[in-house]
């Protein structure tokens, strides 16, 4: 009787640990996406231990993918509402440079000048914000808050080519970029950090021979929030750890059609001997790179054979 | 299923023994293949498709009528009207020999001095009309000789864009680009004074066809409207079902009364009542009992002979002859308006009544047939009744009407300058002819500018012909290209004609028809339909007769009902009787298939009337279909193979009897096959792709086929709204409002319409990310939620230009307009200020690429104060004396709210050789809340909230929707293709390639299912996404992916509006009304209600009198009539003089009263 209660009283415990650490992916829903008031903070029961130190002994963070344009990493320890904090405000309260305003000399290229001063806008600028003060309204354009860049361009038929090219892109010289002009300190302040655009290679407007371009652009630092041009990400998003839980051994074919189902890599069919018979047997081996398409949640076969959850911390 | 028995036998088998074979045949599989597998179906045969359309183009039929007037027509005409002789002088002709239209021609040049081409595109800039000359080869009388003079021009004609007349007719991508044209415009249309005109597709009854009506009271009619060069008129057979009067009778407008039918027989000369009853008939016992009663009442009224009935009809006839000639006996008159009046189109050669008598007499067996079974009367709304009227016809009637009119008013000046006694020169008539230049070209601008042919000579009189090419974006010019209107007076509420016909199928749009007042009346081309022209009768004539058709005119009554019997009718009118319909019909269509004859003759038998039509008639709707003969379809895989590889055009599929057009009457007569699977025995044609049933613009919506009906029907009414671009040559228009969008994109999930009709180059509309939920509470009432960063980078963005004009005139008396620099210092005492002038140049007009201020003046122009002041007209400008003009400001302002930008000015000259000036005014304009946008579904929204990206939700892999668009948009709207467009446009942005949602076809859901499946994404479309605002998992997964996203022009800029105070109306002194004139609000009758039947009363004393038009009122007591200020003219006192307040408009009412001699009194007491 009283292991039967202390059973049910685990089971309970059980499932009370499993609704608060994990959201629970079904076919047809999401359940148990509400994570607790703040992390480590579980209900008003217990009394909880001094949760800052509980995160700084349990948070980790570990680059699992770094270039020069993308990074990826994991942020173990926390629950989402950290991981959200950070991607909100990189995604609008970092403040980088973005060309604000431009003085159009000569345009005779067919994007107009707005249109144009946009796409110039959207280009993102290598300079370090950090050396620059935010230009209220008000200000005049200083050393210490603009960066000038200059672009001039006529786009000429290139002399070189055969007389029976066709492909525009050899046919007319039309290439060029933002050039930078420092202003004030600027040139000594940045010698050794060139400011120019991320990508030298962004189009900004083709032309024909005779056309031309010629404009000033000032950049100014900025703010996410107050136009997407001065957002320091292409994007950032975070996703919750997916867990695969096998309840039981799936073999054979089906252990085939089971690893089908997720993102190539999360399930792996190994052959296993059992009995002296040689049998295959779907292991979960990298979940994290699953992608919870839930097409392993359609298939009948598989129903009561796993679990399926999202860690939230 | 015989027929294909023996073909494989035939063809596989013959090595072996026949009985072999025979053993081989009984068993249920052959080769492998059982008697009932579908057949192959043609690969790719929707590849006919572009080929019909590279020939054909979108707007083929307005391109074909017009090239049929100009170069047949016009001859026509002219060699009916070609002689002109003089009443005074009986020696004197002239003669016309030929006509012909000239290239596109400048109007203000000397010829040598422009070498370059006149192009459409310098029309549209300067006002111009596109017209070239219109010559004509004359021969006539000099003194005693025999003049030819060739190239004499006599006006201009209006070219069609693309005809063959035109400049850009035949020529090359790049060749267009140098006129700056775009290639993908369709052409069709007119440029008359600068705008682009089309006339409409007019669409009404079949001229020359019998038509049978009834309505609920049984009265049954026959009539037909005759329409002949000479002649207009319609004829009807009446017969009233009742009781009393069952006579039937003949009504025509020229005779004042029903004329009883028998009495018009026997006028025509069929005497006998026998021969009468046996045309009639024909020996059935039925037809003889309905109709002997009008016999007999012949015989009572004592009317015997054809001269006693001609003497009848004589007596009723309406003399329409102004000039009173003679009077003619009553008979002659009646003979006369019996053979060219009444049923002018059956003809009547030296008398021989013949053929009328036996039309007359198929009339009345109309009539009696449909009085015996009602279900014979004929459906007016039949697509086969129908005929569609183009340019081209309608520009010869037009023609018809001006040159009769130039020529009538030729002979009058000819006939007055012959009257003269002595003439100083020789008389030449060639000078005359060259005088009257005018008359034609301001015709046919008038008529085509204002849309209104008032043709008095063919008692026409139509408005509304032609429509301005709606240039909004390049589906809405498509639509009006492909738009029918018909005749129907729109505030009929009857919905015959309104509905959809089953005979539409394949000619006419089922989903694209306006809503409201004109739906169903205004309708739209399919894709592959083709409206035939006129097409030479004589040898159709000839054929029938050579393929044994015994002749009308020898035929009784008898022979003509015969029992297998036969007639035969040629656009109408009877040629003969055939006993062997089925094998004439097989014959004709055999000759038609090898080319011998015009391929868009129809043939068709209608077993009810025992009738075999042939139509050679221009204005029938008709398409091409593949031809099956055996069950097997004639065009197959080799055939397109050779098409793909330019080895064969559509002609050649023609010309090879593979393809035929087929009309609707003769469509009426085939078994179309929709799919190669449903081919059957009886099966004679299949069609070609089964979604060129949809016309252009409902081709664009993807998954038509899932949708609810009038949601198609919406998106065709909000396509033609989308924003997008226009045409390759938007940038060099100078139109007066185009909207442009700046990042268009073509939509991920494609149709072949979208492909064929050249959607994909000039888009309206972008992907958009959708996720389909509920975010905000801003959403509800389809409303949108838009991403601030989308919008940031570009979504929706669009430009609006302007066209702002300003003319510098010349006036009468030699001064004109003038623009001059700005002003130095602005010294003007009306005092504008400084910055009205900042963006003028030195020429006084402003700079390119200037940002114009509400307010700023954009071109400095003056006007002379004195336009009346008389300065000698013909004097040399050089030696002129200068005279001393005083100027005023009259300068181009710009008004709109918003600033914009300076785009383009354009310097040129108009006809009348004065300046004009049109300046292109450009705004970019950003999605606000309130802007409109839809998907291709008719689900249109305005943007309710435009939210920060991180607030937006994301989906696992990071993306951010574009747009948060409501379910709650699905349920009641059922547009299930907008899902699947989104599952379709899901996989295929995960596969890197477009997906296709054509009607009846596309991609499979299940396979876009399948491509998500293996990118890693949920089969349904709908991914796990996670809140921007909590951080947490949302509970729901969410259907998330592309559709495409048209932005419509309307937006909140060009409707917000709110006043406080503001101008006020001058007569009233009222508010102004209206947005564009900061109008107030108006308090209406029905809000005025509400607040008496609350009793608020000092608010409506507010509304209507304070805030409206409060005026002070001196008014004496004693009289009660409105004085001065302390004085009443009236009472000649200022003893009882108060003052009150009253609305100005009462004031205003007073004294129009009294103007009017009536005494308005106010009786006033104290308050």
């Amino acid at each position: 009787m009283s292991k039967s209660s202390s059973k049910r009283a685990s089971a309970a415990q059980d499932r009370l640990e499993l609704i608060q650490s994990r959201v629970i992916v079904e076919r047809d829903s999401v359940s148990s996406i509400s994570s607790s008031d703040f992390p480590f903070h579980t209900s008003n029961r217990y009394s909880n231990i001094d949760f800052l130190e509980k995160i700084r002994k349990k948070l980790r963070v570990s680059i699992e993918k770094k270039s020069q344009y993308d990074m990826e990493f994991d942020l173990i320890g926390v629950d989402a509402s950290i991981a959200n904090a950070l991607r909100r405000i990189m995604i609008a309260e970092v403040p980088t440079l973005a060309i604000e305003k431009v003085f159009v000399y000569d345009n005779t290229s067919i994007v107009q000048d707005e249109v144009l001063a946009h796409r110039l806008g959207l280009i993102p600028i290598k300079a370090n914000p950090d050396e620059f003060d935010f230009k209220l309204s008000t200000e005049h354009p200083t050393d210490q808050n603009t960066i000038v860049f200059k672009l001039k361009q006529e786009c000429k038929r290139n002399p070189k080519t055969a007389a029976n090219e066709t492909d525009p892109k050899k046919l007319y010289l039309n290439h060029n970029a933002l050039i930078w002009e420092p202003k004030g300190d600027q040139a000594d302040r940045f010698k050794d950090s060139q400011i120019r655009p991320v990508h030298q290679d962004i189009l900004v407007a083709q032309m024909r021979p005779g056309q031309k371009i010629e404009l000033e652009a000032h950049c100014e630092k900025g703010c996410g929030k107050e136009h997407a041009k001065w957002s320091p990400v292409a994007t950032a998003s975070y996703r919750l750890m997916p867990e695969i839980i096998l309840k039981e051994e799936i073999t054979g074919d089906l252990a085939i059609k089971f690893a089908s189902c997720f993102t190539p890599g999360v399930v792996e069919v190994k052959d296993e001997n059992v009995d002296g018979k040689t049998i295959e047997v779907a292991k979960v081996v990298n979940p994290r790179i699953d992608m919870v398409s839930r097409e392993v949640l359609r298939h009948k076969e598989f129903e009561d054979k796993l679990e399926l959850n999202l860690r939230e911390f | 299923m015989l027929g294909k028995k023996t073909v494989t036998f035939a063809d596989d088998v013959r090595s072996d023994t026949s009985e072999e074979a025979f053993e081989k045949l009984k068993k249920p599989y052959y080769a492998n293949k059982k008697l009932t597998d579908p057949v192959k179906e043609v690969e790719d045969k929707w590849q006919l498709l572009p080929a019909f359309l590279k020939v054909k183009g979108l707007v083929k039929q307005h391109i074909d009528s017009y090239n049929y007037f100009v170069e047949t027509e016009l001859r026509k005409i002219v060699r009916t009207n070609e002689m002109i002789t003089s009443d005074v002088d009986p020696s004197f002709w002239l003669k016309y020999l030929d006509i012909r239209v000239g290239p596109p021609d400048r109007p203000d040049t000397d010829h040598e001095a422009h070498i370059n081409v006149f192009t459409p595109h310098e029309c549209r800039l300067r006002d111009l009309t596109y017209s070239g000359n219109i010559y004509v080869d004359i021969e006539y009388v000099r003194g005693k000789k025999r003049v030819v003079r060739k190239n004499t021009i006599i006006g201009k004609m209006p070219i069609m864009l693309r005809s063959s007349k035109c400049a850009l007719t035949g020529k090359s991508e790049a060749e267009l680009a140098k006129m700056f044209e775009c290639p993908l415009d369709p052409g069709g249309y007119f440029i008359i004074k600068g705008t682009e005109k089309v006339i409409l597709i007019q669409e009404q009854l079949s001229k020359n066809r019998i038509i049978v009506e009834g309505d609920k009271k049984g009265l049954v009619q026959a009539y037909v409207t005759s329409s002949t060069h000479e002649r207009k008129s319609k004829t009807y057979i009446v017969a009233k079902n009742d009781a009393k009067n069952d006579k039937i009778t003949l009504k025509h407008n020229s005779i004042s009364e029903e004329i009883p039918i028998v009495i018009v027989m026997k006028a025509m000369g069929i005497q006998s009542d026998k021969e009468i009853s046996q045309l009639i008939s024909g020996g059935n016992r039925t037809f003889l009992n309905m109709f002997s009663p009008n016999i007999e009442q012949c015989a009572k009224m004592k009317i015997f002979t054809q001269k006693q009935a001609l003497d009848y009809i004589g007596s009723k006839v309406k003399v329409t002859r102004k000039i009173a000639n003679v009077r003619r006996p009553m008979a002659e008159e009646a003979l006369e308006v019996l053979s060219t009046v009444v049923l002018a189109h059956v003809p009547v050669k030296d008398l021989n009544f013949q053929p009328k008598c036996i039309y007359i007499a198929i009339m009345i067996r109309r009539v009696l047939m449909a009085l015996a079974n009602e279900n014979l009367v004929d459906d007016r709304d039949y697509v086969g009744n129908k005929r569609l009227e183009l340019a081209g016809s309608l520009l010869s009637l037009l023609f018809e009407d001006l040159f009769k009119k130039f020529n009538f008013d030729l002979k009058m000046n000819i006939d007055k300058l012959l009257k003269k006694p002595n003439r100083a020169t020789e008389f030449d008539a060639h000078k005359q002819l060259m005088q009257h230049g005018d008359s034609i070209t301001n015709g046919f601008v008038r008529a085509i500018a204002t849309g209104n042919w008032t043709l008095k000579r063919f008692k026409m009189e139509r408005a509304g012909i032609t429509h301005v090419l709606s240039r909004l974006s390049y589906i809405s010019a498509l639509g009006t290209m492909t738009r029918i209107t018909s005749q129907y007076e729109k505030t009929r509420k009857v919905s015959g004609p309104r509905a959809l016909q089953p005979s539409q199928w394949g000619m006419l749009c089922p989903a694209d028809t306006p809503e409201g007042e004109a739906c169903g009346l205004v309708k739209n081309l399919a894709l592959m339909t083709h409206i035939t022209t006129d097409d030479e009768e004589q040898p159709l004539r000839r054929l029938a007769f050579n393929l044994g058709i015994e002749d009308v005119n020898s035929l009784t009554g008898a022979e003509l009902y015969r029992n297998n019997a036969y007639m035969v009718f040629l656009n109408g009118l009877m040629l003969g009787i055939t006993c062997q319909p089925n094998s004439f019909v097989q014959d004709f269509r055999r000759l038609r298939r090898c080319g011998r004859i015009s391929e868009f003759v129809s043939i068709y038998v209608n077993h009810h009337h025992n009738a075999v039509h042939i139509a050679s008639d221009g204005g029938r709707v008709c398409r091409p279909l593949i031809i099956v003969e055996n069950m097997i379809p004639k065009v197959n895989t080799k055939h397109i193979q050779k098409l793909k590889r330019d080895e064969m055009a559509f002609a050649d599929f023609l010309a090879q009897g593979l393809v035929e057009y087929l009309d609707v009457n003769e469509e009426n007569d085939s078994n179309i096959a929709i799919y190669e699977r449903e081919i059957i025995a009886e099966t004679t044609h299949l069609e070609i792709e089964p979604f060129t049933i949809l016309g252009a613009v409902a081709g664009l919506i993807p998954y038509p086929h899932h949708n609810q009906s009038p949601r198609n029907t919406y998106q065709c009414a909000m396509g033609k709204q989308a924003i997008g671009a226009i045409a390759y040559n938007q940038l060099r228009r100078i139109d007066t409002l185009l909207y442009l969008m700046v990042y268009p994109q073509q939509p991920m999930v494609k149709t072949k319409t979208i492909e064929l009709v050249g959607y994909d180059k000039l888009p309206a509309g972008q992907n958009a990310i959708v996720a389909v939920m509920s975010y905000s509470g801003y959403d509800i009432e389809d409303a949108l939620v838009l991403n601030k960063a989308s919008v940031d980078r570009g979504f929706g963005r669009c430009q609006v230009m302007r066209k702002h004009v300003a003319l510098m005139k010349r006036y009468a008396n030699g001064s004109f307009d003038r623009i001059v620099d700005p002003p130095a210092q602005v010294d003007c005492p009306t005092g504008p200020s400084a910055e009205r002038f900042n963006i003028l140049d030195s020429d006084g007009i402003a700079g390119v690429g200037e940002r114009v201020m509400p307010g700023q003046v954009i071109v400095n122009r003056h006007t002379p104060t004195n336009l009346s002041a008389n300065i000698p007209v013909n004097m040399p400008i050089m030696n002129a004396p200068v005279i001393q003009f005083t100027w005023k400001h009259s300068p181009l302002t710009y008004k709109a709210p918003e600033p914009g930008y300076i785009d383009k000015v354009c310097v040129t000259t108009t006809e009348q050789e004065q300046t004009l000036i049109k300046i292109l005014i450009r705004q970019t304009r950003v999605p606000e809340l309130g802007d409109k946008f839809s998907s291709r579904h008719g689900q249109k929204g305005v943007c309710g909230i435009i939210v920060p990206q991180e607030d937006m939700p994301f989906s696992d892999s990071g993306i951010c929707p574009d747009i948060i668009m409501n379910p709650h948009g699905f349920p009641s709207r059922m547009t299930v293709g907008k899902m699947i467009e989104l599952l379709a446009g899901k996989a295929g942005v995960l596969k890197g390639e477009l997906q296709y949602g054509t009607a009846f076809g596309g991609s499979k859901v299940e396979d876009m299912s399948k491509i998500l499946i293996e990118n890693g994404y949920s089969y349904s479309g709908k991914d796990y996404v996670t809140s921007g605002i909590t951080g947490e998992p949302l509970s729901a997964y969410i259907f998330f992916g592309p559709v495409y996203y048209q932005k419509l022009k309307h937006m909140v800029v060009d409707k917000m509006h709110a006043r406080a105070r503001g101008p006020r109306a001058v007569l009233t002194r009222q508010p102004t009304e209206g947005r564009s004139r900061d109008g107030g609000l108006r308090l209406g009758e029905m809000e005025r209600d509400c607040l008496v039947g609350y009793g608020a009363s000092m608010l409506l004393m507010e509304r209507l009198m304070i805030s409206s038009d409060q005026f002070d009122v001196h008014v004496c007591e004693q009289c009660g009539l409105l004085g001065y200020k302390g004085w009443c003219q009236n009472c000649k006192s200022s003893k009882f003089m108060v003052t009150m307040q009253m609305p100005y408009a009462a004031k205003l009412l007073f004294q129009e009263l009294q103007s009017m001699n009536i005494a308005p009194r106010l009786i006033l007491e104290e308050f």
